[in-house]
């Protein structure tokens, strides 16, 4: 299988744990009236949590969180979670290349919320990738 | 100190930041990480590691410790810092029992319209010194105006 795509679901209760987890402790991510005073809609989401889904769903294509050798992203839009029950979807897709000389596959990444890409550039070099 | 003086400069997160399986796992759970590798540490030994396995992410914490030194130099607060990029080379997995050291360097300030665009490479390393992740990030500081 050389892409995937899956989609998982970002509530509020997700950003105040992913805060505690990585010690990102930044008031846009949990408040919305500091989030409104810095002209955000509202609470985002950090653009690590965005990440983070995007490796781990990588690592899941790839047969393993410990293959992901580099990651790289653009944080190119945000993520909105609105405080309610449903919170949002991030969809993340994925496309192998071919290996380069080190036998590492890059995998393009694509995140997107609400029809928008919220992540840009995103490369990921993962190695003993799955065979076609 | 002005802001071209702090460009080059290497910075060294004070102390060291020691990984544990609770925060690996903690970590693995906050992002719905479900390998054993992450949480069982048999798994992760039977991989041939010697401990529970970081998510490839993970070095965000490390790596934002020296990140931390550069913005607070700059003297940004966190509520006006935007992340824009953000870049990691795994030189090994992190595993828990690691103790990390972080050396920040701004590679580069620009203003842009008021904002500060924040170019800064992180390099984390083990208690023998040697290279476990390099980190790359940009960070959007928004101007009082913006």
């Amino acid at each position: 299988m050389s892409s995937f795509s899956t989609t998982y679901r970002v509530r509020r209760d997700d950003l105040v744990r992913y805060a505690g987890a990585s010690r990102d402790f930044n008031p846009i991510h949990y408040s919305d009236r500091i989030a409104m005073a810095m002209g955000l809609p509202g609470v985002i989401a950090h653009g690590m949590l965005t990440m983070a889904l995007a490796a781990r769903a990588v690592g899941e294509w790839a047969g393993g969180p410990d293959r992901v050798t580099s990651f790289t992203v653009r944080f190119t839009s945000m993520v909105v979670v609105p405080d309610d029950d449903e919170g949002v979807d991030v969809v993340l897709a994925g496309e192998a290349g071919e290996p380069d000389e080190a036998g590492l596959v890059p995998v393009t990444v694509t995140a997107t919320c609400q029809g928008e890409a919220v992540l840009g550039k995103a490369t990921a070099l993962v190695r003993d990738a799955p065979s076609r | 100190m002005g802001l071209d003086d702090l460009v080059g400069q290497e910075l060294t997160a004070p102390g060291e930041y020691e990984v544990s399986r609770g925060k690996v796992r903690e970590f693995a759970a906050a992002i719905g990480e479900a390998s054993p590798l992450c949480s069982d540490v048999e798994a992760a030994r039977a991989a041939g590691y010697t401990d529970l396995v970081a998510p490839a992410t993970f070095a965000v914490i490390p790596a934002f410790l020296g990140l931390g030194e550069v913005m607070g130099r700059i003297g940004a607060p966190l509520q006006r810092q935007v992340h824009g990029e953000q870049g990691f080379i795994h030189h090994r997995p992190i595993v828990a029992g690691d103790v990390l050291t972080t050396t920040a360097t701004a590679e580069r300030i620009r203003n842009v319209g008021g904002n500060l665009f924040v170019t800064v490479s992180c390099r984390v390393s083990d208690a023998s010194g040697e290279p476990v992740t390099t980190a790359r990030s940009v960070v959007v500081v928004r101007g009082e105006g913006a």
